[in-house]
């Protein structure tokens, strides 16, 4: 589903954040990413999902090297990847439902082909109730749910969640890491990018870590 | 404060049993900086359209202004010895009368001669005494055009003291100088659309600034390009047609309250000077076209320069 092989990264004329990087994501697949404030798990992430450019090696995704797409194709396949950032990225003018719903929307769907869809999401993250909020009403738990629903919605094939748990008590935390198996236990591949070892320990994955900008595989 | 703390986004009421809809645009309606940027393409649609206005003004004067002098020539019948002076100026005046395309003829009396030269002469002037030229004002008719080199010739033939001057060489002065009035007025126009552009292409980028989340996030779930591009563009189109309408619209108004006033008071003296130096003070269709033409301009600056800030800060995510 994806492949590295020996990436490094560098921004401008600055060291290499990530220094030859070979791995794969297989389909079906669970892992965190983890490893020290400044390892480069964001710029890894970002890779991940095509925020940035390889300055070196060869990225495929799905079968496509990403240096040989176009814009358009590189939108094509942003699709089939979904994302929960860090500090959650809803748009504040749109309700929790449109904000899930949106992915769906900028494919140009019918809204009567994913009305039901989505808030029976909603209804499984627990924000039924919410649907009509606004996301500067909600708090953090429920923005990090809606985060969620809106990068699962389109039952992307690889799920990338950025310290899914970092604004939530641990309670909250692993009501989502039970979130991220259900997804896993459905299809997608996960990789939760986090240094909570806490969260680790409460599930048996694969571990990529990050020291220094290099990998290191634990399977 | 939040990027989009300042969104006027109304929040749907919970209706128990209703459908949720997705009805909120992709780009918000309302926010600080989009009120900002309808203020400043508002006032710099005025400014434009009271520019363009100006010049439709000064160039409509300046043709009055020639064609009135172009409508009339002048006899001069000199005085000359062993000849009667006033048998010659009504002989000219004759000749002219009888000449094609000639509407009315004037002839100054001596009284009225007498007057002219009063701020040179002072007052009490015995114009026997002098050699002082007669006049004759010849007025031609509507949308004729007279050949005065013929009446030239005429006059010549029959009252050889007499000559035609018809006023070219004022003419030619007056075109020039409406012409450089005219030219500019252009050139503050151009100067005033530049800062416009200059000024809305700043403004709208700032407001895509606060924006800047909707348009990675859309980035990011794998909107393309083009279709944010679209909605960003779609959204200040608007914006641009909203400040040009009230710029444009203020700018309409004011020349029509001017005009309007004009009018009131063009018994006065002021208002008579202020109506030979402007004639009705009327833009005319050409000036009303000429703000609306502003408006459309300025409106596609404001989307034009939408979509290029949209896409430049896309390539900054790739």
């Amino acid at each position: 589903m994806v492949r590295f092989e020996n990436v490094g990264l560098r921004y401008g004329l600055g060291p290499e954040v990530l220094r030859d990087l070979s791995f794969r994501i297989e389909p079906h697949s669970f892992q965190f990413l983890t490893g020290p404030s400044g390892a480069g798990k964001t710029s890894l992430m970002r890779l991940l999902f095509l925020a940035l450019r390889p300055t070196r090696g060869l990225i495929t995704l799905f079968g496509h090297d990403i240096a040989t797409l176009g814009k358009d194709a590189m939108a094509t396949l942003r699709r089939r990847i979904g994302v929960v950032f860090q500090d959650f990225r809803l748009i504040d003018h749109m309700t929790t439902y449109e904000n899930v719903a949106l992915p769906l929307r900028v494919v140009g769907a019918e809204e009567e082909s994913f009305r039901d869809e989505v808030v029976e999401l909603l209804q499984w993250v627990g924000l039924g109730e919410r649907m009509w909020a606004l996301p500067p009403v909600l708090s953090g738990g429920e923005k990090q749910r809606a985060a969620i629903a809106r990068a699962v919605i389109a039952r992307p094939q690889l799920l990338l969640a950025d310290e899914p748990t970092g604004n939530v008590d641990p309670n909250l935390g692993q009501r989502l890491l039970r979130l991220f198996v259900e997804l896993n236990k459905s299809g997608t591949s996960i990789v939760i990018a986090t240094h909570d070892i806490a969260l680790m320990d409460q599930y048996d994955a694969r571990r990529l870590v990050l020291h220094e900008g290099r990998l290191h595989v634990y399977e | 404060m939040s990027m989009n703390d300042d969104v006027d986004a109304v929040t749907p009421a919970p209706q128990p049993g209703a459908l949720p809809q997705f009805v909120s645009p992709i780009v918000p309606r309302s926010t600080i900086a989009g009120r900002a940027l309808v203020a400043i393409v508002a006032i710099m649609t005025f400014l434009a359209s009271l520019t363009a206005g100006a010049v439709v003004l000064v160039q409509s004067a300046a043709s009055d202004w020639q064609s009135e002098v172009a409508r009339e020539v002048t006899i001069q019948v000199r005085p000359v010895s062993n000849r009667n002076l006033d048998a010659d100026v009504a002989r000219a005046a004759d000749i002219a009368r009888r000449f094609p395309g000639v509407a009315d003829v004037r002839v100054y009396s001596k009284e009225e001669s007498s007057r002219l030269l009063e701020p040179w002469l002072g007052t009490g002037l015995v114009l026997e005494e002098l050699p002082v030229p007669r006049l004759a004002v010849v007025r031609v008719a509507t949308g004729a055009t007279p050949d005065f080199g013929q009446l030239g010739r005429a006059l010549a033939q029959q009252v050889p003291s007499a000559a035609v001057d018809d006023h070219r060489g004022f003419v030619e002065h007056m075109r020039s100088m409406g012409r450089a009035a005219f030219m500019g007025g252009l050139a503050v126009l151009a100067l005033v659309l530049v800062a416009t552009v200059l000024s809305v292409t700043f403004a709208t980028r700032g407001a895509i600034a606060t924006n800047r989340t909707v348009v990675e996030v859309l980035h990011l779930i794998g909107a393309k390009n083009t279709f944010i591009a679209q909605h960003f563009q779609r959204r200040f189109l608007g914006l641009g047609l909203q400040g040009g309408a009230i710029g444009g619209g203020s700018a309409l108004a004011l020349f029509g309250l001017i005009e309007l006033a004009s009018g009131q008071f063009l018994g006065s003296a002021a208002g008579e000077q202020f109506a030979a130096l402007f004639g009705s003070f009327s833009i005319g269709y050409f000036g009303y076209a000429a703000v609306i033409v502003m408006i459309a301009l300025i409106a596609g600056v404001t989307a034009l320069a939408s979509r290029r800030t949209v896409n430049r800060t896309l390539e900054t995510f790739e």
